[in-house]
């Protein structure tokens, strides 16, 4: 008789990192279809160049680098697409060019690739061009179309800059917030199309609830305490975008529930307070990125202590 | 470092390449990282550097005999916070424009690790003039690295070099770069470059050898 042994794990699932990436885009169909739906054909360039450049750097990176080549897990695909959704439809494209390169080299490859970036890669890369290019990464612009029947105004052809939804006082309606026609990023105005991809990532696994319902649920919580407004506290701005897409990222946050809880209110509360302190008027970029850097001190603190092994004591 | 053995020349570009301060020790890196948000600066504070390393190099060469060892890190310190009052006023005096720029950078030079370290690991056992040019090697050394990173942080942050526009109008520098972080960052790439290099030459030299 031939026995084989091998170690654990050895249980073989068709899951792979390309197939959950794979998920990934599929949940942001909805998403990219209503930006570019909302915006016109300018955020499809922006989404094309963010997703090009991603690809491009990567393969270039790693052939330099000697490394074996990856792109055809499609994890760049996911941080140049979710890196697009994070600008403004009238970006000019060497924004989302510069944005992408930075994700992929600086932040995810000298790191060590794909599983050891300590940031979020496309978040960071927001966070960057909105260091180095405030004038052209704080700009809001309307959408030139609407969503759905609605009495909201569209820009027209000529898009309009505006301050973020979450700056207007009289606020928006709630249906407008919900479809979109406010003005925003590429990804963040079309509420509806982003929860249809969590509840396609919740219903194929790709992700669990903890974070983003946690997440939204802090602030709103908070937003309530602090007597704002909690409903359009969560529709306006890049909450909802931020805590199922960006908050979400395996590599970046805790890998157990309890770590995720402790992560996801932590964002909770500090876009709230970005938010509410008004140097910034929107702090969800700020707010992950802080948790993401947290990350493997909540892991550490919440270790699960290894059977047989006794517990130290500090 | 025995005393005979290296050449005046071997210790001069034994500090601007072997072990250039920034990029082969890592010494100074605060200096480095504030006072490189362009060329200028960054040329201005080497050169400071560089003054008050040769002077307070070839003055504690001429004392080492006279300091008693027990207090000769204060005995240091007094002979280079000397010569960095002296480079403060000269500046203040003559470049007002680089002493505002370089603010509290400036007598900050006395607490500079690269000058300590040659006076501990060099000048307290060297000749006068080996100690001197010892120091010139390293400050030049710090300077071209300084000059290098302000000048790389200087085009891309300001899209200028010693304030002379490099690009078109059309270009946006990349404000990041003459921020905190973008010190950090080019001082990374440049050292991982740096080292990539310098990892490559030896390779090569061991597998000739």
């Amino acid at each position: 008789m031939n026995l084989r042994l091998s170690t654990g794990p050895h249980y073989l699932h068709r899951e792979s990192t390309q197939t959950l990436m794979l998920d990934v885009i599929i949940a942001l169909v909805p998403t990219t279809a209503a930006g570019i739906y909302l915006f016109g054909s300018k955020a499809a360039w922006v989404l094309a160049v963010a997703v090009a450049s991603a690809v491009i750097c990567e393969y270039i990176f790693q052939k330099l680098a000697k490394r074996p080549v990856r792109i055809m897990d499609l994890s760049a695909v996911v941080t140049g697409l979710i890196l697009g959704l994070n600008l403004p439809a009238e970006a000019p494209l060497w924004l989302p060019a510069v944005g992408s390169a930075f994700a992929i080299i600086i932040v995810k490859e000298l790191f060590g690739g794909i599983g050891h970036n300590f940031l979020n890669p496309a978040l960071l890369a927001r966070g960057v061009l909105l260091a180095s290019w405030p004038a052209r990464m704080s700009v809001y612009f309307m959408p030139t179309r609407v969503l759905g029947i609605t009495s909201a105004v569209p820009a027209g052809p000529d898009a309009v800059s505006s301050a973020t939804a979450l700056l207007r006082p009289q606020g928006y309606e709630v249906y407008d917030l919900l479809m979109g026609n406010i003005p925003g990023t590429i990804g963040e105005v079309c509420k509806i199309a982003i929860l249809i991809g969590f509840l396609y990532m919740l219903f194929v696994g790709t992700i669990k609830w903890h974070i983003p319902v946690i997440f939204v649920g802090t602030v709103a919580l908070m937003t309530w305490l602090l007597g704002g407004d909690p409903l359009k506290a969560v529709l306006s701005g890049g909450l909802l975008f931020g805590a199922v897409f960006m908050a979400t990222d395996y590599v970046t946050n805790p890998m157990l529930t309890i770590g995720q809880i402790i992560f996801a209110v932590g964002c909770g509360i500090l876009v709230t307070v970005i938010r509410m302190t008004k140097a910034y008027p929107e702090g969800v970029t700020y707010a992950i990125l802080l948790m993401n850097i947290a990350t493997p001190l909540i892991d550490k603190m919440t270790s699960r202590r290894v059977y047989g092994t006794v517990k130290k004591h500090a | 470092m025995p005393e005979k053995k290296t050449s005046l020349r071997g210790v001069f570009v034994n500090g601007i390449l072997n072990e250039n301060p920034t990029f082969r020790l890592v010494l100074g890196v605060c200096p480095t990282l504030a006072a490189t948000t362009s060329a200028t600066n960054g040329l201005g504070m080497g050169l400071a550097a560089t003054f008050v390393l040769v002077g307070s190099n070839a003055v504690i060469s001429m004392l080492r005999n006279l300091i008693p060892d027990k207090v000769r890190i204060p005995a240091f310190i007094v002979v280079i916070s000397t010569f960095v009052t002296i480079v403060q006023m000269l500046i203040q005096a003559f470049v007002p424009a680089l002493y505002d720029a370089l603010g509290l950078f400036i007598p900050l030079i006395v607490v500079n690790c690269i000058i300590l370290a040659r006076a501990e690991a060099f000048a307290a056992k060297n000749p006068v003039i080996p100690s001197a040019v010892d120091g010139l090697g390293m400050g030049l050394g710090f300077t071209a690295a300084l000059l290098l990173i302000g000048s790389i942080r200087e085009i891309l942050g300001s899209g200028t070099i010693f304030g002379n526009a490099v690009f078109g109008p059309s270009f946006e520098p990349m404000l990041l770069v003459i921020m905190a972080p973008g010190g950090f960052i080019v001082f990374g790439l440049v050292l991982g470059i740096i080292n990539a290099i310098v990892n490559r030459a030896s390779a090569r030299k061991g597998a000739k050898a």
